[in-house]
């Protein structure tokens, strides 16, 4: 293991970390709001809506993020939207997470019992109000584990961020590859850097899971 | 005769073509406690149900001090405020500690404040026994205290009219008289109250008047002593011997290993 290259080139991987890790928040972001929304438009089965949002779900979900990235980057100027890099990577991202999310917090208001939402209802509440302070603390207790499996998934799919010429984590390996061939040493950085970042969040995932566990349930 | 706080009239409910609740006629008068019984499956939730518009009613009207309430009411939720609900298995928030759990609609719906509701709050948790329990969450109640929150949530809102549906049917027995003795209470206070009960004593205690139900129909009302004593009715008599237990054959003759004759 050559440690100088190694100490020389953590700055580069550093800078294309804080790339990924900003890019990944935004679209994570962005995912978790698409999803609240789709999800509330699933579950209550809003007319029109809720059709599309169930072929959104089946969109984002069995298609690779590589292929959606493509067609945002290389589809969309076509019909004069154009993207740069890094917005395409958020909004790949989003588009992603987004199906994921959506899935994840209708399954977790499903699973809040209905004579909540009536027991809600009976003291006059109105429907916002009802969704806010009753249904979604609890639904997203319920869902947390899938959530934060969301979360984690979604960090390691930036990893094909690479193919539309982000400078992230990836692109940053293959490049000194190519240039030094220093393979161990350049591959060695990578795995150490995307642990750097997902072992928090994993770390972090867990809490807020044993949390949400804690705050519900058994009547 | 007192002023009426609640007239139903000709109400209809259907599910998918089935009637459950069919052409009933129903006033209650301010302070008046109205205990509703009959066999399962009769319509007794669904009649509570459709009172704040948990259900859409296919025919009739119910008001409530003259005001019609159905799910198309546009004052839906002022309505539903002066109609306190207490259900079979509490229901309370699982997420939120006894103080929250009551403090949500009075200060979220009704926009009083806080402090106020809080003081209330802990006044009537104090008279049903449960002042150090503010900060407990649901799941640290036993059954019983966890209806007697639900009880106290339903009056923080100061409803003009409270719904009972079966609230003790969850209930360990011992724990069925610390909530009667809640609800016996409410009504000495003169509190107006339709309750549906399966606890015959109580409900002969509490009631100014039973309505017997049959099929959604009111088969029989009247005060509970004519009710209890000498029902009208062969239905309501019948139902009201299945409260009661008799042996055919008292006369204990013995029988010896090895002599059973079947
Ligand atoms: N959501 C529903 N969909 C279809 N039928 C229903 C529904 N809810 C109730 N019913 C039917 O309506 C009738 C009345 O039900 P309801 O729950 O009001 O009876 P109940 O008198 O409260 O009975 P119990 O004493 O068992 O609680 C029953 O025949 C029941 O099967
Ligand atoms: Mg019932």
């Amino acid at each position: 293991m050559d440690w100088k290259f190694i100490a020389e080139y953590i700055p580069l991987y550093q800078e294309a970390a804080a790339l990924t890790v900003k890019i990944g928040i935004a679209g994570i972001a962005a995912a978790i709001g698409t999803g609240l929304v789709c999800g509330m438009i699933g579950y209550y089965r809003v007319p029109v809506l809720g059709r599309i949002v169930s072929a959104y779900v089946e969109l984002s979900r069995n298609t690779p993020l590589l292929i959606q990235l493509f067609f945002i980057y290389y589809g969309l100027p076509k019909i004069g939207i154009r993207t740069d890099a890094k917005a395409c990577g958020m909004a790949g991202l989003a588009f992603l997470g987004g199906g994921y999310m959506a899935e994840t917090f209708r399954s977790g208001i499903e699973a809040v019992d209905a004579i909540q939402e009536e027991s809600a209802c009976s003291l006059g509440l109105n429907k916002v109000q009802t969704i806010w302070y009753v249904i979604l603390p609890q639904a997203l207790a319920v869902s947390m584990p899938a959530f934060v499996a969301n979360v984690i998934f979604l960090l390691k799919e930036t990893s094909v961020f690479s193919a539309v010429s982000l400078m992230d984590l990836m692109f940053t390996a293959k490049d000194l590859i190519g240039i030094y061939y220093n393979t161990t040493e350049s591959l060695f950085l990578l795995v150490i850097f995307y642990l750097l970042i997902l072992l928090p969040v994993s770390v972090l995932g867990s809490i807020l899971e044993r949390r949400a566990r804690y705050a519900g349930f058994g009547t | 005769m007192e002023r009426e706080v609640l007239e139903i009239s000709h109400l209809r409910k259907q599910y998918d073509g089935q009637t459950v609740i069919d052409d009933l006629s129903l006033t209650v008068h301010e302070g008046e406690v109205i205990v509703v019984i009959g066999p399962s499956g009769c319509g007794k939730s669904t009649l509570l149900r459709c009172v704040n518009a948990l259900e859409d009613i296919q025919g009739g009207q119910i008001r409530l001090h003259g005001e019609p309430i159905s799910q198309k009411s546009r004052n839906l939720q002022q309505l539903r405020q002066k109609v306190g609900m207490v259900f079979q298995n509490y229901e309370l928030f699982p997420h939120m500690n006894v103080l929250d759990n009551i403090l949500l609609a009075p200060v979220k719906a009704q926009k009083r404040a806080r402090r106020e509701v809080k003081e209330e709050a802990m006044a009537l948790l104090g008279r049903v026994g449960l002042e150090n329990r503010a900060e407990s969450y649901p799941r640290q109640l036993s059954g019983g205290q966890k209806q007697r929150v639900a009880i106290v949530r339903a009056l923080c809102m100061h409803p003009e009219l409270l719904l009972f549906d079966e609230v003790t049917a969850a209930l360990d027995p011992e724990m069925v008289r610390e909530v009667l003795e809640v609800i016996l209470d409410l009504a000495d206070q003169g509190r107006t109250m339709l309750v549906v009960t399966h606890e015959m004593q109580f409900a002969r205690a509490v009631a100014d008047r039973i309505i017997f139900l049959d099929q959604g129909r009111i088969c029989e009302e009247g005060p509970p002593e004519t009710f209890f004593d000498a029902p009208k009715t062969e239905r309501a008599e019948k139902f009201l011997k299945t409260f009661t237990f008799e042996r055919k054959n008292k006369s204990k003759s013995g029988i010896r290993p090895g002599e059973e004759k079947l």
